[in-house]
């Protein structure tokens, strides 16, 4: 009895979960509470929903506090990680798998009927027929038909029952589980994504030029050991030529290991590193808190003519130019140099968008000429007498920030794409057809009848029965 | 000559062809109906050399490969990609079901769509790429998105024509369903003109956005006055639909236009949308975005857009199922669907923020 009532309850539930209607209730809370956190900036600063809530629905500051008050509560401000939307996910999932299993019994006898002869009034009654009377005889007209069916991709079986002789073929009939493979597909992306959330991280890292780093930063500031030491090398960024908007921007990389160098990769926007796992991409830079006084100047001087020499100074130091006794004196440096209308320098702009540095030339202490030397326009490189100083670069300045993620699901997901793919292309692209082509004898000749079916895409079939019928000869055509 | 040029004589054509469309139907004689494929066609080269050239301006300028100078990266770019579309997939129609019935509804949407970009100041500047975008993903990730954006807006109106010739009563739902949802739509189209309208004379400079602007002149005005009355006139086409909707119904049947090719036709555009969604939109879009973010799903707001537009066709794909659900409430899907469609393309740049903010400019 209580066993009876418990098979009962079990029944309900599968039931409830093997509908689609429930499907279609799932998706819309999924969709719907979506919604809601599109709207709201999650893990924002409050002050920015509020401006939101009180501009859309037009209230006051405290109303669409309160109101974003009652949000917040319920997880709305952080909805994607909220115990009752990851509940949803779970339902979605559990929906996705009873709704499969209590269809693919049914689904997978249909794959693995094979195709029988049917009656001839049977044929009759399909969606797709046709019929001509042949007064050829002989038997060569089955081999006719053979051909002619395996030219539109048929390999037909053949069997007789007094004067009829029937051909018939199928294929494509796997393709009815492409759905199930879809499904399929979706839960094992569940899976790679679930075991991410476990067994993964997000973290961020700002390294600064020539600093090596052991961690990485999570949310909330908690380090965590990356397994191996990280050095940033060098960090460059190319700008568009006359304007502000970076180009690219590129950090040189090395991999250590117990102190010893194991990999070197500059790593850009869209091509990150991967290293026993973690991956590290590039996404911004900036300049570090010290400010530029703890940059080095690294410039190349030549004197005409000469051999070029590489110098590293601080501002305020002094070099000479190789094999002259002209001294340079680096005055100041500016991040972003740009000149107004009068053509006095100023600096624009706190980032590193223009840097450029002012240098007294003297020779044997009697000043000559100074000047900017700016490191994106080599043409301010070319001293009046012929010498050259190269403004390569100021180091040590700028750091590179990169999101850094360990994630052991992500292959997982990229596998459930693969087979989400194959799954869509068997449901959307491909069908079960299956043909029949009997023969009848008659006093004045052979009647062919011909019937087909698909479950998809019936016109392409259609098409290919009308080919048969016009390979076999257009006499006496019958009607669709 | 430059590609707005061939833009420009695109819009011209389709104009034409629109004019030959609608005396094809009114006259019936099929020298008209060659003459207007022949115009669109022609109309379609020419935007596609548009296209092409600004590829090439935009490889030239940026120093990329061609692979990676798609010019699909603002608004005026990805609008004119998806009137080319809608006009490529309008011509397999018309070649595969040999029937010009629907050119009269496709072309003067692409007409007015091109005319709305040329005259709204949308930036036409080629801007370089910023790093993020500077991938081969962009190509085949936008492109196979917008193709299925055009499919699904097929499916919109061919659902949306079943309706409106499956309808029978003025008080039935599906009659009433159609009614508010074209309702809707004229209105916002009026809302979106008249916002273009003031915009140009409030504002002479380029420096405010009309994206803060939109339905400031009706629906958002400072006015209260302005509000209600928008609203009274948004409610006034509605009725007023609702009214005279059986001679929409009139004139659609007259078009040689069968209720069973609209439905199959509805299905045909999602059933072929739907593939080129998922593995171009968020397949594709998944793998980019782990490469350039480190994560492939981040509940922004356009990939949440996009699953929520996923869901909708998943559920059209699937509503064949359940019991009585066939016909007309089919085709209201379809026309919903549509709808989160416009909001993840449009909507979400326009009125929301994230990572794919590149579409707004």
């Amino acid at each position: 009895m209580t066993e009876n009532k418990k098979k009962n309850i079990f029944d309900l539930i599968w039931n409830i979960f093997a509908s689609v209607k429930t499907a279609v209730v799932i998706f819309g809370l999924i969709s719907l509470s979506s919604i809601v956190g599109t709207i709201l900036e999650q893990r924002a600063d409050p002050e920015k929903n509020i401006k939101v809530l009180s501009k859309m629905f037009g209230l006051s500051h405290d109303a669409g506090r309160s109101v974003l008050g009652v949000l917040d509560t319920l997880g709305f401000t952080d909805m994607y990680h909220s115990w009752w939307f990851h509940a949803f996910l779970l339902l979605f999932a559990a929906n996705l798998i009873i709704c499969s299993l209590d269809r693919l019994p049914r689904v997978w006898k249909l794959v693995q009927e094979k195709i029988r002869p049917v009656p001839v009034d049977y044929i009759e009654k399909m969606s797709i027929k046709g019929s001509m009377t042949l007064k050829d005889k002989s038997a060569g007209i089955k081999r006719k038909i053979v051909s002619a069916m395996s030219s539109i991709g048929f390999k037909p079986a053949e069997s007789s029952e007094g004067q009829t002789v029937q051909f018939y073929a199928e294929h494509g009939n796997y393709t009815r589980l492409g759905v199930y493979i879809v499904h399929l597909s979706i839960l094992i992306m569940f899976i790679g994504a679930v075991l991410g959330v476990f067994f993964g991280y997000n973290a961020f890292l700002n390294l600064p030029e020539g600093e090596t780093s052991s961690v990485a930063y999570r949310d909330g500031d908690a380090a965590t050991p990356l397994g191996f030491d990280l050095r940033c090398d060098n960090f460059e960024v190319e700008y568009y030529p006359n304007s502000e908007m970076p180009k690219s921007y590129r950090s040189d990389l090395t991999v250590l290991k117990n102190g010893q160098d194991v990999m070197k990769k500059s790593i850009v926007v869209n091509d990150p590193l991967k290293f026993e796992g973690v991956t590290f991409y590039q996404s911004s830079f900036g300049v570090h808190p010290d400010g530029f006084g703890r940059g080095i100047i690294i410039l190349k001087v030549a004197a005409q003519g000469g051999q070029a020499q590489q110098v590293n100074v601080k501002v305020g130091d002094k070099f000479t130019i190789p094999g002259t006794a002209i001294e340079g004196h680096v005055r100041d440096f500016s991040p972003a140099l740009s000149f107004d209308e009068s053509g006095k320098a100023f600096t624009f702009a706190e980032q590193m968008v223009n840097p450029a540095i002012f240098v007294d030339f003297s020779d044997k202490g009697v000043q000559k000429y100074s000047g900017w030397l700016l490191k994106r326009f080599p043409k301010t490189w070319d001293l009046p007498d012929g010498n050259r100083v190269e403004f390569l670069d100021l180091w040590g300045v700028l750091y590179t920030g990169m999101q850094v993620r360990k994630d052991p699901g992500v292959g997982i997901v990229y596998l459930g794409c693969i087979i989400m793919s194959i799954g869509l292309y068997m449901t959307f692209f491909m069908s079960h057809r299956r043909i029949w082509v009997s023969l009848i004898e008659e006093k004045t000749g052979v009647k062919i009848i011909i019937g087909a079916s698909a479950n998809r895409n019936r016109t392409t079939l259609e098409r290919k029965v009308e080919k048969l019928l016009s390979m076999l000869g257009t006499e006496q055509k019958g009607g669709k | 000559m430059n590609s707005s040029f061939f833009f420009g004589f695109a819009d011209v054509a389709y104009f034409i062809a629109m004019m030959l469309y609608i005396s094809y139907l009114a006259f019936r004689k099929s020298g008209i109906g060659m003459v207007a494929t022949t115009v669109t066609v022609i109309g379609f080269v020419s935007q596609t050399v548009g296209i092409l050239m600004r590829w090439a301006e935009f490889a030239e300028i940026g120093q990329m490969g061609w692979l990676r100078a798609v010019p699909l990266t603002n608004l005026y770019e990805s609008l004119i990609f998806f009137v080319w579309c809608l006009i490529l997939v309008y011509l397999v129609i018309e070649f595969k079901y040999k029937n010009k019935s629907f050119g009269a509804f496709i072309t003067p949407v692409a007409a007015l769509a091109l005319a709305f970009i040329d005259i709204s100041g949308m930036s036409k500047n080629i801007q370089p790429l910023v790093p993020a975008l500077q991938s081969n993903w962009l190509l085949v990730h936008v492109m196979m998105s917008f193709i299925s954006y055009a499919l699904f807006s097929v499916s919109f109106s061919t659902g949306l024509m079943y309706l409106i010739v499956r309808s029978e009563k003025k008080n039935e739902a599906s009659y009433i369903f159609w009614t508010v949802t074209l309702g809707i739509f004229i209105t916002t189209l009026a809302a979106m003109g008249l916002d273009f309208l003031t915009f140009k004379v409030a504002f002479m400079g380029k420096q405010e956005l009309i994206k803060s602007y939109l339905f400031k002149a009706s629906f958002r005005s400072d006015s209260g006055a302005v509000v209600a009355l928008s609203v009274a006139a948004w409610m006034a086409v509605t009725i007023f639909i609702w009214r005279f909707g059986y001679l929409l119904k009139k004139i659609i049947s007259s078009f040689n236009i069968s209720a069973e090719m609209l439905d199959e036709l509805t299905y045909k555009s999602i059933a072929i949308g739907f593939p080129i969604f998922t593995l171009g939109g968020l397949i594709f879009g998944a793998i980019w975005a782990d490469q350039a973010w480190g994560k492939y799903w981040t509940w922004d707001p356009k990939e949440t857009w996009s699953l929520i537009t996923w869901f909708m066709y998943a559920f059209f794909l699937h509503s064949r199922l359940i019991r009585g659900w066939k016909g007309r409430k089919v085709a209201a899907v379809a026309v919903l669907g549509f709808i989160a469609v416009i909001f993840t393309y449009l909507g979400v740049n326009l009125l929301l923020s994230g990572l794919h903010s590149y579409g707004g400019q």
